[in-house]
């Protein structure tokens, strides 16, 4: 059969950003805390329950992120805090104490209970540690109760599923010495990604694929020195410590966005588990050419237009990186809540040169930037995007990034389709005014 | 603590917030932790508003708890007003600034800015979102309109001659439920009668007109979960009187109209002589004889409760069964109106609560808000929203005001929707084994949509968390209840049941149980079921 040209010998010339462009800015920040991500963790693991410990801020915030979505059967609620919790710790530990002791009886079904920290919580220093403990010991027979913080103070957006993830590692069994190396994927992952890439790993004769978060708490992964990790989302460097100082190896890749990211990230483990070219070559091709072919039909859309993202989810990076070298895209800025620079070094590598990097956020100077720029494209979140729109910039709203299907093959063309859709729609509404 | 799956309202700061970004030439400067900026999304998404509201957040993270927070917040508020130039300063602290006590109030106030500065105490661990509205808006008005304060004892001035009545219209905000279009319905209302608007406040106005509020002769109150505190120091400041009917339906806007005609001196008879509303005439006609009695739970904040009870009753022949408020601040108000139509008054932000007492109560109609939607839908009950908190389908393109003529107009229309239409209800209760019409499928008019469940058990959840609910024994003569005796339905009677049409066999089922616990009856037989429906009616 004809091998494709691997995609790793891409033609890198004019690529390849370090950080030393990277603009540093504190200010203003319109952004998501790390409560958000409980909006999809609750789904992914089904038998979790996730009790925020916070203000009614906290509990607003869930509902206005979580939109209609609260009035399915929600697996989170919120222990508001109230005047009297304020006097003194004890107190509060006893409130909690009886508001988890009902909430058990109330959901028989639920094996683990996050409790997550809050902002509120965390300047009281209510120990919610202690309290998952005492609560283990007290009322949660045959329930794991762990705590994180989706606070404010400490997590941006995504982060907050990275806070959820290192708290469970703890949990996760040791792996049976002499079980041989297995692989463990690390991240939150839409259902049909996560089919597709065991497919496909298993393909390469990598036999023993995990993933985590599982969809069931009974089911955590094991973790140990022959456990190879492949972190799904570049928004993990937490977990991925966590995992290491359990043994696990991680390995360094570009994150699975597009047919070039997806397919570097399955060569990384394939040459991790030592998998011959040709295997890699005949697995991989076919998924790889259907993917270049969807992204064709967006590739004239997209070819030459300039975009500007918004820091939310430090996705933003990769992003950049697949929507410029496979859809030909320009990048006015990339914005990033924070930059791993471990994580995201094989990214960098392969953004164009003197990409405009921005990690952290000073709003309103952004947003001068953002105009002066006149982008045809802008990446931002849903408190920016109509007040652009009203502008005469066209958006795409970033939080749909995080609740799409987009990784692997065979999201390629739908990934794509998100950011061209914005601009169809524009050219669409031809009797409209650009603003009303 | 209080666990809460749902909350009705927002914290108080969101209330400053709304009060805010109705105005013009206000810019609020919020103490808070990073994240809290996800309020602009409401404003930005829900009401599609076209402009980031005025708001700036110090967003201060966990590294800056250890240094000086309060630097943050000047910084914030001098970079606020070097770019947006607004006319007055609002300053206030959410939840999270609250417990680290950087006085706002005082921070602002020391820098010496050119601009009124006006703080805001929130108290987030104690109030919520109308009330944070609430005190937002009376402390700009205060502030803004304190300087023009007759001294006491002033006899206000006379009208000029030829000088139309000027009123204030009060409480609209951002996010209100169908505030844009109650304030022009209105203002047409009272154009229509002779009476001008000085000041529409806070929704459109600016400090310039906050500080001229004290021209107008009286105030009109539309939504007191707003406005109450500031038309009440207005009174004692200014000496202007306070309109606080609602004019929501026809019965209340007649009464507002004469209420406003009697403080503005001129005769309402003119224009309580043609009322322009198709209400009236629509609820009278014929094909509305089959709403009388129609069962409908009503809960919401205290103004569109207390209002809707009164339309449904009093303007649509229906039976209030249950009345209810989250507003505690009003909650005297729902008692007071409860006690006019039977019912005991809900008051409760609990909605496992409001849930379990809909499903006690088994309505044919739910008239409340985005979380009743949901409630209504477990139960397979029909629902029309009446109130805030909604949802991006409340804030709608066409006009849609609940308040006035046409707010009747639209009432009708959007109350009587969810309901099936009356040929289809007699033919389903005849017919019940039709494949495509059955009480299993939505009204037909309502297209292919989601299957009815109207028999189906309350949902676990909400029954556990319902405070034990004695046997309902209201308005009965009977003697007291036989406690453990539950009567079982014999299979003969179970099937009779499942003739009676899916909307009232729920009532059929507890008036039947209820009967047979009074006597005392071990097994409910078909006999049992029609000596229950001869009793008790339909």
């Amino acid at each position: 059969m004809t091998v494709l040209p691997a995609a790793t010998s891409v033609e890198i010339k004019s690529m390849g950003c370090d950080d030393s462009a990277v603009l540093r800015e504190r200010g203003q920040r319109e952004v998501f805390c790390g409560l958000a991500p409980i909006v999809w963790l609750h789904r992914k693991i089904q038998d979790a329950f996730f009790l925020v410990v916070g203000s009614r801020t906290c509990a607003h915030l869930i509902q206005s992120a979580a939109g209609v979505m609260i009035f399915a059967e929600p697996r989170f609620a919120t222990a508001i805090i109230e005047e009297r919790d304020l006097a003194g710790r004890a107190d509060a530990n006893a409130e909690l104490d009886r508001i988890v002791t009902r909430l058990l009886e109330r959901r028989p079904d639920i094996r683990m209970l996050f409790l997550v920290g809050s902002c509120p919580s965390e300047v009281i220093k209510l120990d919610l540690d202690l309290a998952a403990d005492r609560l283990m010991r007290t009322v949660g027979t045959g329930v794991r109760i762990v705590h994180f913080s989706g606070s404010g103070l400490e997590t941006t957006f995504s982060q907050g599923e990275d806070a959820c993830l290192t708290a469970l590692v703890p949990h996760l069994p040791a792996a049976e010495a002499g079980a041989g190396r297995s692989l463990l994927v690390v991240g939150s992952l839409a259902e049909v990604v996560e089919g597709q890439l065991q497919r496909l790993l298993e393909g390469l004769g990598i036999e023993r694929v995990r993933f985590f978060p599982p969809r069931n708490s009974d089911d955590l992964p094991p973790v140990g020195p022959d456990t190879v990790i492949l972190l799904a989302h570049p928004f993990l460097a937490t977990t991925a410590r966590a995992l290491e100082s359990r043994g696990a190896t991680r390995v360094s890749a570009p994150f699975p966005l597009g047919a070039e990211g997806t397919t570097l990230w399955l060569k990384a483990a394939a040459d991790a588990f030592g998998v011959a070219p040709e295997r890699f070559e005949a697995v991989t091709a076919p998924a790889a050419a259907r993917a270049k072919m969807a992204l064709e039909r967006y590739r004239e859309e997209l070819s030459g237009k300039t975009i500007f993202f918004f820091p939310d989810s430090q996705i933003e990076i990769p992003l950049a990186r697949f929507l410029s070298r496979e859809l030909g895209m320009t990048l006015a800025e990339v914005g990033t809540p924070y930059l791993n620079r471990q994580l995201i070094a094989p990214e960098l590598a392969l953004l164009p040169s003197g990409t405009r990097l921005s990690e952290g956020q000073d709003l309103e100077r952004q947003l001068d930037r953002c105009r002066a720029d006149h982008p045809d494209l802008v990446v931002c979140g849903l408190g920016l995007a109509n007040p652009f729109e009203a502008e005469g910039i066209a958006t795409k709203w970033s939080i749909e990034l995080l609740f799409t299907p987009i990784q692997g093959y065979d999201q390629a063309g739908d990934l794509a389709e998100l950011f061209a859709r914005p601009l169809v729609r524009r050219s669409r509404l031809v009797e409209l005014a650009p603003c009303n | 603590m209080q666990l809460t799956l749902w909350t009705y309202e927002g914290p108080s700061h969101i209330g400053a917030i709304r009060v805010a970004a109705a105005m013009t030439g206000v810019h609020f400067v919020l103490h808070a932790p990073q994240g809290d900026s996800y309020a602009d999304l409401l404003f930005t998404m829900i009401e599609r508003g076209q402009k980031r509201p005025p708001v700036t957040y110090t967003s201060f993270q966990g590294r800056e708890l250890a240094s000086n927070t309060s630097e943050l917040f000047k910084t914030a508020a001098r970079d606020a007003i070097e770019r947006y130039k607004p006319q007055a300063l609002l300053v206030g602290s959410s939840c999270t600034a609250e417990l680290i006590q950087d006085d706002t109030g005082g921070l602002a106030r020391a820098m010496n800015l050119p601009i009124p500065v006006v703080p805001v105490e929130l108290s987030a661990f104690m109030r919520k979102e109308n009330w944070g509205a609430n005190e937002t808006f009376y402390q700009l008005v205060r502030a803004l309109a304190g300087p023009n304060v007759p001294a006491p004892g002033t006899p206000r001035p006379p009208r000029a001659p030829g000088q139309r009545p000027r009123c204030n219209l009060l409480g609209a905000t951002s996010l209100g439920f169908r505030h844009r279009d109650d304030v022009t319905e209105i203002t047409r209302l009272l154009d229509r009668i002779g009476i001008d608007v000085n000041v529409a406040a806070p929704l459109g106005a600016s400090p310039a007109d906050l500080a001229r509020l004290g021209d107008a002769d009286f105030n009109v109150v539309l939504y007191p979960e707003v406005a109450s505190a500031a038309a009440e120091w207005l009174k004692r400041s200014f000496g202007q009187p306070a309109v606080t009917t609602v004019p929501l339906g026809i019965g209340a806007t007649i009464d507002f109209i004469k209420e406003v005609a009697a403080l503005a001196g001129i005769d309402p008879a003119p224009a309580l002589a043609t009322l322009p509303s198709r209400l009236p005439w629509y609820s009278r006609s014929v094909d509305s004889n089959y709403l009388t009695g129609k069962r409908v739970f009503v809960f919401g904040d205290a103004t569109h409760a207390v209002g809707a009870a009164r339309v449904a009753v009093k303007e649509l022949g229906f039976t209030v069964v249950g009345l209810g408020t989250y507003s505690r601040e009003q909650a005297r108000d729902v008692r007071e109106a409860a006690k006019l139509y039977g019912v005991e008054a809900l008051i409760t932000d609990d909605y496992l609560e409001v849930e379990a007492k809909v499903a006690e109560a088994q309505p044919d109609l739910v008239l409340g808000t985005q979380m009743e939607r949901h409630v209504a839908k477990r139960l397979g009950v029909p629902c029309a929203v009446i109130s805030a908190p909604v949802h991006v389908q409340d804030f709608p393109a066409r006009y849609a005001p609940q308040l006035g003529f046409e707010g009747a107009n639209v009432l009708f229309d959007t109350w009587i929707h969810p309901l099936m239409m009356g040929l289809e209800e007699h033919l389903l209760t005849m017919f019940r084994h039709d494949f495509e019409f059955h009480e299993e499928a939505a009204p037909s008019h309502l297209g292919r949509g989601a299957a009815q469940a109207a028999e189906r058990p309350a949902d676990p959840v909400a029954v556990a968390a319902a405070p034990a609910v004695a046997p309902d024994t209201s308005g009965s003569t009977s003697a007291p209840a036989t406690g453990d005796i539950v009567p079982v339905w014999t299979a003969d009677a179970e099937k009779e049941l499942l003739k009676v049409p899916f909307f009232v066999r729920g009532k059929a089922r507890r008036n039947t149980e209820r009967f047979a616990r009074e006597r005392g009856l071990a097994q409910i037989t078909v006999e049992a079921l029609y000596d229950a429906k001869a009793n008790v009616g339909r």
